[in-house]
């Protein structure tokens, strides 16, 4: 039965560790990830699978033979049958999509145990052909006669059969989001050296999180072919670099005077990440300490052309005001980092009376920002940005840092292509 | 109660097989005497255009003949007389002038494979449970329904030899390739195919199928007189594998030849001739006496009294650990794997992934194999265990870890747990010695390689209580082990007899004989491995510690001058140190004997010890000592004794075990060979008292 006052709570997070792209994670496809964390968050919380209500996970760019991977990691992972489990995409928000529907089922009483996450393997994308050879593959389907074979290659240029990876690039606009990254930066005035300063601050961040354990609640270590040599941590994270390295770097994306560089973007990642959650009466009735309570979430969606990566900035206040809290109030605060220049501009459109009043209808600006309060634990830039599984991790951490920080309410935030974005608010249980 | 029913369908005669009062369909008297008549029918009735023989039985076709039929025979002209009979009843349903289809669902095996091959058509399910198979072979017999001839003429000479000497298992795919079958399909559409396929048939419609495609390579082998050399290799091969001491190998051969030159009439005289013979055969009665005893060593004792396990750990991941995670993995159990490390843990993994690997394409798919691996979770601390129902410990042979690893379990397991050693020789009393519930303690002795060896030896201590044994045997049998429940003692069974020939292999070679001789000597006697090779395999150290440790268990009985400990000392572990009785280069053995070793044995010069000998000390140590275990209530019954003797210890099947074996040579021709040794080599041939009161009053283990 649907019941107003149902909390839904975060009983547990987890994730894989992070590698970047093509490293030990090389031999895999992406249901091996989301396999292997659907057991992990299971195993670790002697969640009896059978209990499960549904399985959602977030995947960006897909592997066409598993489309939903959510189904057949669940399957793989010794969930029975009976578990229901889609797949969602929402760009690098699809994991926070997994969790927001999660709560959703649950609050309306459809379910009381899901599991959401995500997972990405950019060490595997699939490799297509363009459109005119995919229609000449389609015909060739029917052909019979090594004659009608010969037909297959008239019209052909030999470089049309070369394989094409799917560009990480705005469908509508034709834009790389690197670009619209460094034209975001430029606009609200995010300087070079700012951006390298923000990436330095979260290899640091996450070097000294990684050293001082603070991440080894989230990581479920892994064994993968073909070394099983054990994983517990990421290896995204540059504790070689520094403001001079950073500053030697050429522009990837707008050269040769751009600002946004390998070094001050997030790197091509993989890993999968989930979360178990379940109404607040399930978890006690099975013994369960919940982490936290999710609060309220908040999608929006802007001009993919303008504004392609500051949905933060609009979902933030909308998710405040809900809840009727105020900035000062959320003590923990996760940004997802797809690149230093994003991040900063947020920040600034935040602290923007100027955009407060013009793009937000406001008297005044939403934020004063408290950098300390910000991805204490690193974030994308250091920790690595898998798609489909980043919203999961933020989701995790954040909660994580509640109860390290003693705080009461955390705020994740994230961008993501297609000028969407998305803010969410979760109270440490019990505070 | 008929075993075959006829319903009408659509025009076509379908055909139940329905054994009666039986899980499945078996070959009955009843069976054969429906057929005769419903072939009548079939062949009368105008209306009807044809036939269709299908299973009623879940997953099962039909089974092949039921063993205990030939118990009851007495002569061999009795037997030969009812495989006539049989066989023409199946000529007879092959020149039927209307197509039978064989629909197969199940399990299609021996006589159900040659009633199959008799039709004129067949079709098979793609079920999992569906599998072809002439198993004849593995309890000293040939097909006797004609299936030496059909099947050769179906899909080749030597695919057709393979088969039947292999008595393997094909499964549809590959037997639609091989041209066993003409079709496949899936279960649910079955009869409705069949049906059509009858239809087709009779209007010509749809071509018989005559028979395989051979390469042209096959054809050359078998269509012209160069089938000379498939039958001298066949026979080459099966005396190399058999080393003479399986006489049906060698008749199936003789059978199928006699047929391919002869004609399939004096083919089926010769199958016949040859079944008759082989049905009397003590290899044939030992491998029937090991059939059976394997199959009730298949059941739990303890029937509803096990505690339900659906989580066990396995500390250790090793090549024994990670064997036994593989094989719980694979049976459905999910298995926490811990180790001192996480690393050790992940190569644990990593072996048995690999070993799961090998299998994907071979019965397997990559998302089976997926799915088997990740029930393989990996644990860092003994919390993480709290979720495991039963604890299997595979840590190494001492008695202080193994305490300490209970210990540590203990404090923080489920009030259930049910803790099991794979010790294979310390006393599961001593381990359990502080335990907060002794009763929840027991032995699980796997043997290695554990994906291949079937045997599990349960050992229950004087304190187990009988819900923990059951749930252990439970756990077994699921695994796929046949499992004997043993008493705790030094050594329990296994162990215990294979120690005391080992011990009497050291004396041998200090006697002067040549080690690559003793090999040799036993693998001629009927074992897969000689004793050197299993020293250096187990580990000349692990030896060494199960020696010291027989010394004080079994005061006076173990003679020993130090010479295992000497050996170990001197850096002789076997195999895995590249140093044993053998030579090794880069961990791979060579086939010769590293010559420096026989300075523990009296020096380089090897005056030899006759073959017979060899046999014959070894082989009666280890009956003697399997009689004492069993006089000591180690082992409960002398069917134990065999299974475990012959499914641990690789001791000769067609000698059927230790137990079954005296019975056949007779207590009193093996208590005078033991005294006569005892009294030439020592007293440690000395037959135990039971053994000796059997002498004296006639009696055999097993009913006569």
């Amino acid at each position: 039965m649907p019941d107003a006052d149902t909390q839904v709570v975060l009983v547990d997070g987890c994730r894989t560790p992070f590698r970047r792209a093509g490293t030990d994670y090389a031999d895999l496809i992406s249901y091996d990830l989301a396999r292997s964390v659907l057991k992990g968050i299971s195993v670790r919380n002697a969640l009896d699978v059978t209990q499960v209500d549904a399985v959602i996970m977030g995947s960006v760019i897909q592997n066409p033979s598993t489309s939903n991977i959510a189904r057949d990691a669940a399957l793989a992972a010794g969930f029975p049958n009976t578990v229901v489990a889609y797949t969602l995409t929402m760009a690098c928000i699809s994991s926070s999509r997994a969790i927001a529907d999660g709560m959703n089922l649950i609050k309306s009483g459809q379910a009381e145990i899901v599991i959401a996450g995500g997972v990405e393997m950019l060490s595997d994308v699939p490799i297509g052909f363009k459109k005119e050879v995919r229609k000449k593959f389609f015909e060739a389907r029917k052909y019979s006669s090594p004659l009608q074979y010969a037909r297959f290659l008239k019209g052909l240029r030999s470089s049309d059969l070369l394989p094409r990876a799917p560009e990480i690039a705005e469908y509508s606009t034709g834009e790389a989001m690197g670009e619209s990254a460094d034209k975001l930066a430029a606009g609200f005035g995010v300087s070079r050296e700012a951006q390298d300063a923000f990436a330095l601050r979260s290899h640091q961040l996450a070097a000294r999180a990684t050293q001082d354990g603070k991440l080894v609640p989230e990581i479920c270590p892994i064994a993968v072919p073909p070394s099983f040599k054990a994983l517990r941590d990421d290896n995204t994270i540059r504790t070689d670099t520094s403001m001079e390295r950073l500053s030697k770097l050429a522009p990837a994306f707008v050269k040769p005077f751009g600002t946004v560089t390998a070094g001050n973007s997030s790197p091509l990642t993989d890993g999968a990440a989930a979360t178990l959650l379940m109404s607040e009466d399930r978890a006690l009735e099975l013994g369960y300490q919940p982490k936290a309570i999710l609060r309220e979430q908040v999608f929006v969606a802007q001009d993919p052309n303008e504004e392609l990566l500051l949905g933060p900035a609009y979902a933030v206040p909308t998710v405040l005001d809900r809840l009727g809290l105020s900035f000062t109030d959320l003590e923990v605060i996760e940004v997802h980092e797809a690149f230093a220049g994003q991040v900063l501009a947020v920040l600034a459109a935040l602290e923007s009376e100027t955009f407060a009043r013009e793009k937000l209808a406001r008297t005044s600006k939403v934020a004063d920002i408290e950098l300390d309060r910000v991805n204490r634990w690193g974030g994308s830039i250091s920790l690595g940005h898998p798609f489909g599984a980043t919203g999961a991790r933020l989701m995790t951490t954040a909660t994580n840092r509640l109860w390290a920080e003693d705080g009461h309410f955390a705020l994740v935030t994230s961008c993501a292509a297609g000028g969407l974005g998305y803010a969410t608010i979760v109270e440490r249980y019990g505070a | 109660m008929s075993d075959l029913v006829l319903e009408i369908q659509d025009g076509v005669a379908v055909v139940w097989l329905d054994t009666a009062d039986s899980r499945v369909n078996t070959v009955t008297r009843t069976m054969i005497d429906d057929l005769a008549t419903t072939l009548n029918r079939i062949e009368s009735e105008s209306e009807l255009k044809g036939a269709v023989l299908i299973s009623r039985k879940a997953k099962n076709f039909l089974a092949g003949a039921d063993i205990r039929l030939f118990e009851e025979f007495r002569s061999k002209q009795e037997v030969h007389a009812t495989i006539r009979r049989g066989q023409a009843l199946l000529n007879r349903l092959e020149s039927l002038k209307k197509p039978v289809v064989a629909a197969i669902h199940g399990a299609c095996m021996g006589g159900g494979l040659e009633l199959a091959l008799a039709c004129h058509y067949r079709l098979a399910s793609l079920d999992r449970s569906t599998k072809f198979a002439l198993p004849e072979v593995k309890l000293g017999l040939l097909p006797g329904f004609g299936g030496t001839q059909r099947l050769p003429r179906l899909i080749g000479l030597q695919r057709g030899l393979e088969l039947i000497l292999s008595g393997k298992n094909v499964f549809p795919y590959p037997a639609r390739k091989m041209g066993l079958v003409d079709a496949l399909i899936h279960h649910q559409g079955l009869l409705t195919a069949a049906k059509r396929a009858v239809l087709e048939l009779a209007e010509g419609r749809l071509k018989r199928v005559k028979r395989a495609r051979l390469t042209l390579s096959e054809l050359l082998l078998e269509r012209t007189p160069l089938a000379n050399l498939v039958y001298s290799k066949a026979v080459e091969t099966v005396q190399q594998e058999t080393r003479g001491h399986y006489p049906a190998p060698g008749k199936i051969i003789e059978a199928v030849r006699t047929g391919m030159e002869k004609g399939v009439e004096a083919g089926l005289i010769a199958e016949a001739t040859h079944f008759a013979e082989l049905v009397f055969t003590l290899e044939s009665k030992a491998l029937i006496h090991l059939f059976f005893a394997k199959n009730a060593a298949e059941k739990s004792p303890y029937k509803g009294l096990a505690h339900r396990i659906d989580v066990m750990g396995v500390l250790g991941a090793g090549f024994m650990g990670s064997g036994i995670a593989h094989v719980s993995a694979q049976r459905g159990f999910d298995v926490l794997l811990k180790d001192r490390s996480l690393d050790l843990a992940a190569q644990g993994k990593g072996n048995l992934y690999r070993e799961l690997t090998r299998r994907v394409g071979k019965g397997m798919t990559r998302f089976e194999r997926d799915q088997i691996a990740e029930r393989v979770s990996l644990v860092e601390t003994d919390t993480s265990l709290r979720g495991a129902g039963l604890i299997i410990e595979v840590v190494p042979e001492n008695l202080e870890l193994k305490r300490q690893v209970l210990r540590d379990v203990e404090a923080v397991a489920s009030s259930e747990l049910v803790f099991a050693s794979n010790t294979s020789a310390l006393p599961i009393e001593a381990i359990a010695r502080d335990a907060v519930h002794p009763g929840r303690v027991l032995g699980m002795h796997y043997f290695s390689p554990v994906s291949k060896m079937p045997l599990l030896e349960i050992v229950k201590a004087e304190k187990t209580e009988d819900r923990a044994l059951a749930t252990a045997v439970e756990v077994g049998l699921k695994q796929g082990k046949t499992v004997i429940i043993v008493n705790d003692s030094p050594g329990f069974y296994t162990t215990r007899v294979l120690s005391f020939m080992s011990f009497e292999v050291f004396q041998l070679l200090k006697e002067g004989a040549d080690a690559k001789v003793i090999d040799q000597a036993m693998v001629d006697f009927g074992f897969p491995v000689g004793p050197i090779t299993l020293a250096d395999e187990v580990g000349l150290d692990v030896g060494a510690e199960i020696t010291s440790f027989f010394k004080e268990a079994f005061t006076g009985r173990v003679v020993d001058d130090d010479t295992s400990k000497r050996l170990v000392e001197a850096g002789y572990k076997g195999r895995k140190s590249g140093r044993g009785f053998y030579r090794y280069r880069d961990g791979r053995k060579l086939k010769e004997i590293d010559t420096s070793i026989y300075r523990f044995f009296g020096g380089k010069d090897r005056k030899g010890v006759a073959t017979e000998e060899i046999q014959e000390r070894l082989s009666m140590i280890m009956i003697n000592e399997a009689v004492r275990c069993f006089q000591e209530g180690v082992i409960t019954s002398p069917r134990d004794g065999d299974v475990g003797a012959v499914f641990g210890l690789g001791f000769p099947p067609f000698l059927g075990g230790p137990f079954w074996h005296i019975d056949q040579l007779g207590a009193r021709v093996v208590v005078g060979a033991m005294e006569r040794l005892a009294q030439e080599r020592g007293e440690r041939f000395k037959p135990t008292a039971l053994l000796t009161e059997m002498a004296e009053e006639g009696k055999s283990f097993y009913p006569t």
